[in-house]
């Protein structure tokens, strides 16, 4: 072997180069979508999976789907779903994880436990009875019956209460000798610093919902009321009829869009929100 | 501030951390502790439909389910379909986050690219990987036949297609899992590394005795949530194979989902619901205190 080769051929650079290797493999499907959907004439033929852009690139498939797709409804659809559950989320988790955090009361541990479990209840196990409840409530068809569930979620009420914990006692201190009310302290003092907190879970919240189909799917009946995923499913089979996987590659593009340019910009937010979700 | 008549009276201040509490609290008694007992409650009865007032029959929706070839079916897949998702995507979730450790530019890239799939719905995943596994012209089987493997029928074969979700699958949540095994390995202290390296342990030694162990919180975390996406996901399952072929990839939930959307099987629905969530539950707890009993830790 040459010295000068020898001197490259160290473990850290093997590893290196296999990492490559293997993230390049795992990112084949995106590689391929974005390609595919860039190919002119995209009829399912045989060159179809070439991960070469041997071709003219070509806007022709995104001119298809936005004809062939409600997308400027399922997008508004999605994001009043989305901010539509968030918001209630931000107000119920912010008062509970407060109460947790803060205030000293009769039963806490019991109640909190039973926060506890809701966490290792998937809530899409029990879309059967859940559904009843919409039917009951006068909710069923509609985007709210779609968010109500989620409203009270145990995971940001954890999450919550650790922020708020973290928090010295001395600010609110200083403010309830100003005279300041549980709901000022709360308002001008804690929910300022929590900020991290509130992104953190803000963002999973943001992703789950945005991309949920199954429940979505089953509440909603009215195609005025569809949001993106089930839209997506619906145009993507009308494509996959005509084997147009470019036309599918661009659909896909759409909806996973807003999420990537998000992630590309706040990069170290995602990653922080997502550990968080790991809090125990 | 001074005139204590502005203080609420006692009886009020004691019920305010209830009342905090209230909103979150009615959320999740109505869509997760009131639907519990309503499921269990209606896998009693005979009734039919949503609204119905059935008869008391005990167990009997127990008894058909268990004697219903396609339920146990299901159970069978989806224990398949657990293991085969959940050790492949916590041990390349640990790999990864083992390799990828330090932070260099070329690491926080490739972070990102496998991150990359977590934010991507399952739906759109699944339209994207029907097309990687169409026999023959499919971004697979393209580049296999390169490679000099013919075309397979990978999501038409029964023996395959469960196999093919469970790709999908590990490559959606490995990087998911690889952002907690980052974080945990932040929590390995640097010293205890160092002081096995000068005692002269190799790398396969350190990261047995040293890494491993300490990690154990997050090996247990990161296993019941793969453990419940198991359970929980089935959106693949309807995009691609609608539980097919031969009803090779009906899972748990997608029976559950149809049989309370097809076929209007109120009991079975029901039925199928308390199992899943007692097997979800138990195997949650099983492996919280396997994983912690095997591993001693500091907090």
């Amino acid at each position: 072997m040459r010295p000068e080769l020898k001197k490259w051929l160290t473990p850290g650079a093997l590893l290196a180069a296999t990492m490559c290797a293997v993230v390049f493999l795992w990112s084949t499907p995106f590689l391929w979508m974005l390609i595919a959907s860039f190919r002119p004439d995209a009829g399912g033929g045989l060159g179809m999976a070439s991960l070469f852009p041997d071709f003219t690139p070509t806007l022709q498939s995104y001119r298809y789907a936005i004809e062939d797709g409600y997308w400027p409804l399922w997008f508004l659809n999605s994001t009043i779903l989305v901010t539509g559950t968030l918001i209630v989320q931000l107000v119920t988790i912010s008062l509970a994880g407060y109460a947790f955090a803060r205030i000293r009361f009769p039963g806490k541990e019991a109640i909190f436990y039973i926060f506890l479990l809701q966490l290792m209840l998937a809530p899409p196990v029990l879309i059967v009875p859940n559904l009843t409840t919409l039917v009951h409530l006068g909710l069923y068809d509609s985007l709210i019956g779609v968010m109500a569930p989620y409203w009270g979620s145990a995971f940001g009420t954890f999450l919550m209460r650790q922020t708020f914990r973290s928090i010295p006692k001395d600010f609110e201190e200083a403010a309830i000798i100003d005279g300041a009310s549980w709901w000022q302290v709360l308002r001008h003092v804690l929910i300022p610093l929590s900020l991290p907190g509130l992104t953190a879970f803000s963002i999973v919240s943001v992703v789950y919902h945005w991309n949920e189909f199954l429940w979505p799917l089953m509440v909603i009946n009215d195609p005025d009321k569809m949001v993106l995923t089930v839209g997506l499913v619906s145009f993507a089979q009308g494509a996959e009829g005509a084997s147009d996987w470019g036309l599918i590659a661009a659909g896909t593009l759409f909806i996973m869009a807003p999420l990537f340019i998000a992630f590309t910009a706040f990069q170290r937010q995602f990653v922080n929100s997502f550990m968080s979700s790991g809090v125990k | 501030m001074h005139e204590p008549a502005r203080k609420a009276p006692r009886s009020v201040r004691s019920a305010q951390p209830y009342l905090l509490l209230l909103p979150a609290f009615l959320c999740l008694a109505a869509f997760t502790y009131w639907p519990m007992l309503q499921v269990l409650l209606a896998s009693l009865t005979d009734k039919k439909r949503v609204g119905d007032s059935g008869a008391f029959v005990g167990a009997e929706n127990y008894f058909r389910i268990f004697q219903d070839a396609h339920f146990l079916g299901a159970l069978g897949n989806n224990a398949l379909y657990a293991a085969g998702t959940v050790i492949p995507s916590v041990l390349f979730g640990f790999l990864f986050a083992l390799t990828l450790r330090e932070t260099t530019n070329l690491s926080a890239i490739l972070r990102s690219i496998l991150f990359f799939p977590t934010l991507v719905p399952l739906v759109g995943a699944a339209a994207i990987f029907i097309f990687v596994f169409m026999p023959d012209i499919g971004l697979l089987d393209y580049y296999l036949a390169k490679l000099g493997i013919s075309a397979t029928n990978w999501l038409g074969n029964p023996d395959l297609a469960l196999v093919s979700l469970m790709a999908l699958t590990t490559w959606k949540n490995a990087g998911y899992y690889m952002l907690f095994f980052l974080a945990g390995l932040q929590g390995v202290p640097q010293d205890a590394e160092e002081a096995a390296k000068i005692e002269g342990a190799n790398w396969l030694q350190r990261l047995y005795f040293v890494i491993i162990p300490m990690l154990g919180p997050t090996f247990a975390f990161v296993l019941v949530i793969a453990l419940i996406s198991a359970v929980s996901q089935i959106d693949h399952v309807i995009v691609m194979t609608d539980g097919g072929p031969n009803n090779a990839t009906n899972l748990l939930l997608y029976y559950i989902y149809q049989q309370a959307h097809e076929f209007y099987d109120l009991g079975k629905a029901t039925a199928a619901t308390v199992v899943t969530l007692i097997a979800l539950l138990t195997l949650s707890f099983l492996s919280l205190r396997t994983v912690e009993r095997k591993v001693h830790y500091e907090t």
